[in-house]
């Protein structure tokens, strides 16, 4: 078995499983607490509308907070789309998940993935920067933050080196570019990344607590 | 032409003038081992996690945009005063011992144990630097609510012995005499004797049934009795059957505010079985914010079941019976703004309230540039006004709502909270400031039309 097989075969076959036993036990293990019910009379009627609401709505900044927040929030926005982008919306991922899933849809040009991706590399550097020059970031800043961010880079980096065939040949850097794949998703239900499905309950929760008060969301 | 004297260099990275924080007293209270201490604090820091806040807790990807809302981190550039921040201590606690993977952290030493050094430098984070005012909340894109974490933190703290002693003896004082500021039941019906002779109103005390309950708060009892001539005045203007009682009148909840939920629930149990005991179909609560949240949104959880009655703001209370029509009032010619307290308006949803009895008033409405439930908190709530320690970062925050007042122009500036009121005036005379807190409520019942229906 080469490299590529093992990236292609067990290693993501492993990073798949620990993914979904990871997420699923720590999205559990919050599930499962105590919740207990509010007897206060709602103001207002706040179901999982609520959630559904705030979950949409917090993806934007309130106006008060634009200004100080504008340069994160631009960063973060570019890497996150970015991200998502260079993942479904690259042919030959549209191609590996249609072999995996059945499902097929059309892709964006390599060149405009290549731009994007590139994008979210450079929006990633900033945050960084940010990270390890303000001094707030500094002070909360831990291990999870910066591994975080180096698992999350390296499959977009691995991924731009592919086509430039530097130092190794397409195969190698196509098997080192799964495993970063392979390591992302290792990692991703047990640090700060599960927030990619942790966002749900805190918005959701948010906006069915303060829905039913009438209150600011 | 200047000469450069040479005899000193010139220095151009010293910090000139920066803040530079008061050096942190820590308080302690009880006969408790360290190691008692720090498991008390984690023990009733947990109790009460449920769903939401564990995923508070779980769910924070350190961006840090709290501090940009967050009055004290604004005011000062110290990070410590990040939101997040203020409650590390119990993510590092819930991690290690409560989370999915704590079995994870514990094992590979990832979350170290909270120590009680730890503890009492939280102590001025949680307390002298929190009003849990809720703007953080606001701000955090993952929707986290940090200020009702920093509730549920003082709770640890609070059974760990480990809250500024101004605080603590007010509570105390709250827990034992019924009042945080001392009033016993014949002192109120002293001052509201005196009250009715003063502002000749009647006012209805002990009334063995009737249809609303009103409630004071010690600080408009004491320090502002006009509100008690001002409540009474509008109630009776609506027509309805309505008293105060000496056997539930005390609306603040200094429990709540020290994290002491025993004393919490004791206090409001106070006013829900005066309420009962009436038959009211309505508590009005009196203009304080935190009473509000403690009965209006705690009141049936500490209960254990739907309230028989109604809980309202007195601003809510009167708004529907100007709606309603059952109360009427003079227009008045001035400018207002208004300072909305963060826990009736922000935190609580009355917001629309003040501003449907500004409309009825015909006044000149200024509101404040990120005003209503963006508003800067005032500086005092959270129980930080009683904290003496805290008073020069206090009335370094309070710069901020100045200028806030200021940038409006109004002829008046209102709010409908005592506990904002008395910070407000504070700063007023520390700052000798040209602008004076007025109540909302008082302004409505000096200006009642007299043949109301």
């Amino acid at each position: 078995m080469d490299l590529l097989e093992f990236a292609k075969g067990p290693a993501l076959q492993f990073a798949a499983f620990v993914l979904v036993a990871g997420t699923i036990w720590r999205i559990v293990g919050i599930l499962m607490l105590n919740t207990k019910p509010d007897y206060s009379e709602p103001r207002k009627k706040a179901g999982y509308l609520a959630a559904l609401k705030v979950i949409y709505t917090r993806a934007f900044t309130a106006p008060p907070f634009k200004k100080a927040t504008m340069y994160p929030k631009m960063m973060a926005y570019v890497m996150h789309i970015g991200f998502f982008m260079t993942i479904f919306l690259f042919v030959p991922h549209i191609v590996f998940f249609e072999g995996w899933s059945g499902l097929d849809w059309p892709g964006l040009p390599n060149n405009v993935i290549y731009f994007v991706g590139v994008a979210t590399v450079i929006s990633a550097i900033a945050l960084l920067v940010r990270r390890l020059t303000s001094p707030v970031l500094k002070l909360i800043s831990n291990f999870d933050d910066y591994f975080s961010w180096f698992v999350t880079i390296l499959p977009v980096v691995t991924g731009l080196l592919i086509p430039t065939r530097m130092l190794f040949s397409y195969q190698d850097l196509l098997a080192i570019h799964i495993l970063s794949v392979a390591l992302l998703l290792v990692w991703l239900p047990f640090g700060k990344l599960g927030h990619t499905f942790l966002v749900f309950i805190t918005r959701g929760t948010t906006g069915m607590v303060f829905e039913r008060r009438g209150a600011r969301t | 032409m200047s000469t450069v004297d040479n005899r000193h260099p010139i220095d151009r990275e010293a910090e000139r003038l920066a803040y530079k924080p008061p050096e942190v007293r820590h308080d302690i209270q009880g006969d408790m081992s360290t190691e008692e201490r720090v498991e008390h604090a984690m023990r009733n820091f947990v109790k009460n996690f449920n769903t939401q806040t564990a995923s508070y807790l779980d769910g924070c990807v350190h961006c840090g945009m709290c501090a940009d809302a967050c009055h004290y981190h604004v005011r000062t550039d110290d990070p410590r005063y990040t939101p997040i921040w203020k409650i590390e201590l119990f993510k590092q606690a819930y991690k290690r011992e409560v989370g999915p993977f704590a079995f994870f952290y514990r094992l590979f030493g990832f979350k170290k144990k909270v120590t009680i050094e730890q503890l009492e430098e939280w102590q001025h984070l949680l307390y002298d630097s929190c009003t849990v005012c809720g703007r953080c909340s606001l701000v955090c894109p993952m929707g986290i609510d940090i200020a009702g974490m920093v509730s549920m933190a003082r709770h640890g703290m609070f059974k760990a012995g480990l809250i500024p002693h101004e605080l603590h003896e007010t509570a105390k004082k709250a827990a034992e005499t019924g009042s945080p500021l001392g009033v016993t039941p014949e002192k109120f019906e002293d001052r509201l004797e005196w009250m009715a002779d003063e502002h000749d109103v009647e006012i209805p005390i002990d009334k063995e049934k009737a249809d609303v309950l009103a409630v004071m708060s010690s600080i408009e009892i004491q320090k502002y009795p006009e509100s008690m001539a001002a409540t009474a005045k509008i109630l009776n203007a609506t027509g309805d059957s309505w008293t105060f009682r000496t056997d539930g009148f005390e609306a603040t909840n200094f429990g709540m505010l020290s994290g002491n939920v025993e004393w919490q629930k004791e206090a409001t149990m106070k006013l829900i079985n005066a309420a009962i005991r009436i038959g009211a179909k309505t508590l009005v609560l009196p203009e304080c914010g935190h009473a509000y949240m403690a009965m209006r949104w705690m009141g049936a959880n500490m209960y254990g079941k739907p309230l028989p009655f109604k809980v309202q703001h007195i601003t809510e209370y009167i708004a529907d019976a100007l709606n309603e029509g059952r109360l009427r009032v003079k227009k008045v010619d001035t400018s207002v703004t208004f300072h909305d307290p963060c826990q009736v308006s922000r935190r609580g949803g009355a917001t629309q309230a003040p501003r449907d009895i500004f409309k009825h008033l015909g006044v000149d409405l200024r509101e404040m540039q990120n005003g209503g439930d963006y508003n800067w908190c005032c500086g005092g709530g959270g129980g930080v006004v009683t904290i003496k320690r805290a008073d020069d970062l206090r009335h370094r925050v309070f710069k901020l709502k100045m200028d806030q007042v200021e940038a409006t122009g109004a002829e008046l500036l209102l709010s409908s909270c005592a506990n904002c009121r008395q910070s407000f005036d504070d700063s007023e005379q520390h700052f000798g400031w040209n602008y004076h807190m007025g109540s909302l409520m008082e302004l409505v019942a000096d200006n009642l039309e007299e043949e109301a229906s």
